[in-house]
């Protein structure tokens, strides 16, 4: 496989305008920065995993890739076009290059269409001139791919389970041929044994279409599993991004570490007698965030500096980067 | 002797499109001090199997069996003898701290309402405990948190407060279903390092529902497993950890990618999890297991000692046969 840079995201950030109490006609809209300064480079074949608690941003981050929620400054660069910049006629070009998964399976899909219109949609869409036979012959074949019987066609989603609707919102996206994939906690409302078929079924996919994939999630084993490079973020942030088994093996950043320690292990022995380290307090408020670092508020390391000034991402290793001041 | 004992629980609930088996013969004990996981998949029965408990099911749904509760029957009581029990002797925590929480009451309010009618206190009174217990949980200056509403709260402090109220009347049982389900994971270990201290400082029994292998691991002395509505294995939580002997037990433990391995792909359970409407014929997991024989699918396995102290498992196959 090449591994040539797919995508290039410099310094992108996205706020929300929130309205709080009391707020007049004339009062200044506070901000909520939800990503706040964000860089990463995509190459193809990778698997980029996004971890980082809830309202940390990284939904908000998937979504301004592909300009679903509008970005304030930066830029994507998609083989060196930035998505940002282009018209929406421009923009519908590269879309079908960019598919996106979501975590709800059952909300995701169109209750009142069958599950093949839904699988055909995508292609209805950007091919209108696909003749009949061929849409049919295509769902089918995708349909193939995930798992699904080709007898189901005319079902509609509420006749499924949970991980079936899964493998139909994953169908949908794989029919246009993607470059890339973005799952959105695609199995955080999935039962265990369901949610290790789904995600063999995207590591399958993804070694047999040479797929690149973005996959969020919350939690930190399945990342780990699936991704080949791992980005924490807190609070709009990057504090750490490396290889998959650098994050683990050797964290360093503190929140990062503490993240890692507070992963549940599935056996007693280790769980037991394991050092924790618990990240004192609650997650500070995003419409008025701390000085400098975001996370010295709850950072047993913290010193002066860290309200000071906000620490850039550095390279701490070859691969590894981290945003703190104390790296060592 | 034990403190609850559960023997032959069944709970069915009648819905217009027929008869739904939520739990089929459910039988288990815990023993004062100790720590019970309920571990599952959703629609395997492990919180119908406490509501039934509490008296807290829905109103279609209907329990039969036996729930001694320190030798007293606790099962199908009438409200007002299950006022007696809740809360005094056996207390809950839900899923969502949120929902469960008053949201037009003030925390002082709803937390001294607990007091004021189980212990018949004063409302001063009750708030001073109320504040006391607050402290306990660590909530930080809990003397003026206390007048907040529950919306003014995060996720992590609503289920604080839900455990300091639960603990209000000193429970000799907690019952925590999925308590930390819905929190980030920094926060699930704040919360579980509290239910483990106020184990050791009350020395309250805690019945921890959760689909979170990894909670369960860390949190409990024994492990109970269920499927389809029944109990597949139970055992010490080393035990099951160390050799499951159920071939689902097995599966889950397979199914979850751990942080501490790197292996190349998951094990997976092949099928789909089992439909409540259909009638329990034989085993729930038959379908679903590569060991079934022609006998799992039409008798329902026992579940019978192992051997091993107090290790239990229902299915047809010998152990020896899944090595």
């Amino acid at each position: 496989m090449n591994h040539e840079t797919m995508m290039q995201v410099e310094n992108l950030k996205v706020h929300f305008d929130v309205s709080s109490e009391g707020d007049m006609l004339w009062t200044k809209r506070k901000k909520l920065q939800a990503v706040n300064g964000v860089s990463f480079e995509l190459k193809s074949g990778e698997t980029l995993g996004i971890v980082g608690e809830s309202g940390c941003g990284k939904s908000t981050l998937a979504r301004a890739i592909i300009s679903m929620v509008p970005a304030e400054t930066g830029r994507v660069l998609w083989f060196g076009k930035d998505l940002l910049a282009l018209n929406k006629t421009e923009m519908r070009k590269h879309r079908k290059e960019i598919q996106m998964i979501f975590q709800d399976p059952l909300a995701s899909l169109n209750p009142r269409m069958t599950i093949g219109e839904i699988i055909a949609e995508p292609l209805k869409t950007h091919y209108p001139k696909t003749s009949k036979a061929d849409i049919k012959a295509r769902v089918g074949d995708v349909m193939n791919k995930v798992g699904l019987l080709e007898n189901l066609i005319n079902r509609y989603p509420h006749e499924f389970s949970g991980g079936q609707c899964q493998r139909i919102g994953i169908a949908r996206a794989l029919i246009l041929k993607p470059k890339l994939i973005i799952c959105d906690e695609p199995v955080s409302a999935l039962d265990v044994s369901i949610q290790a078929q789904v995600i063999n079924l995207l590591m399958d996919l993804q070694k047999e279409m040479g797929l690149t994939l973005i996959f969020i999630a919350h939690d930190l084993s399945i990342v780990k599993h699936i991704s080949t490079k791992i980005m924490v973020l807190y609070m709009g942030n990057i504090v750490e991004l490396a290889k998959s088994e650098d994050i683990y093996n050797h964290p360093r950043h503190p929140y990062t570490q503490a993240l890692i320690s507070a992963v549940p292990i599935p056996d007693p022995k280790i769980e037991k007698n394991k050092d924790l380290i618990l990240i004192e307090g609650d997650l500070p408020s995003p419409i008025n965030p701390p000085s400098g670092c975001v996370f010295r508020t709850r950072c047993k390391k913290a010193q002066d500096i860290c309200s000071q000034e906000k620490p850039e991402l550095k390279k701490a290793a070859s691969s590894h980067e981290v945003a703190c001041h104390f790296n060592d | 002797m034990s403190l609850l004992e559960v023997n032959n629980l069944q709970v069915q609930f009648e819905t217009t499109d027929g008869i739904v088996s939520a739990v089929n013969n459910v039988s288990f004990s815990l023993e004062e001090g100790k720590i019970l996981a309920i571990v599952g998949e959703s629609g395997s029965g492990k919180s119908q199997t406490v509501f039934a408990m509490m008296g807290l099911l829905d109103q279609n749904g209907h329990a039969t069996g036996s729930v001694k509760f320190e030798d007293q029957e606790i099962l199908n009581l009438s409200i007002s003898e299950l006022n007696l029990i809740r809360s005094e002797k056996i207390a809950i925590i839900f899923q969502d701290p949120m929902t469960s929480l008053n949201p037009y009451m003030k925390v002082s309010a709803q937390m001294a309402e607990v007091l004021i009618h189980h212990k018949g206190l004063s409302k001063t009174d009750a708030i001073k405990q109320s504040i006391s217990m607050l402290d306990a949980v660590q909530i930080p200056d809990a003397r003026n948190l206390i007048r907040m509403y529950p919306h003014e709260f995060s996720g992590g402090m609503r289920q604080r407060v839900m455990i300091a109220m639960s603990l209000l009347c000193h429970p000799k049982l907690l019952i925590a279903d999925e308590p930390t389900t819905a929190l980030d994971v920094t926060v699930q270990a704040q919360i579980m390092h509290l239910l483990s201290d106020i184990q050791k400082e009350f020395g309250t029994s805690i019945i921890l529902i959760t689909h979170d292998l990894g909670v369960v691991a860390g949190n409990s002395d024994e492990t109970l497993v269920m499927y389809g509505g029944q109990v597949m294995e139970i055992a010490t939580t080393e035990l099951i950890y160390a050799s499951p002997t159920h071939p689902y037990t097995q599966g889950l433990m397979s199914a979850v990618p751990r942080l501490d391995d790197n292996a190349v792909k998951l094990k997976t359970i092949q099928g789909n999890p089992p439909d409540a409407m259909l009638d329990p014929v034989g085993c729930p997991f038959s379908p679903r297991c590569k060991f079934s024989k022609d006998i799992c699918s039409t008798h329902t396995p026992e579940l019978l000692e192992t051997g091993e102290n107090k290790h239990f498992r229902a299915c047809h196959v010998a152990f020896k046969e899944l090595l």
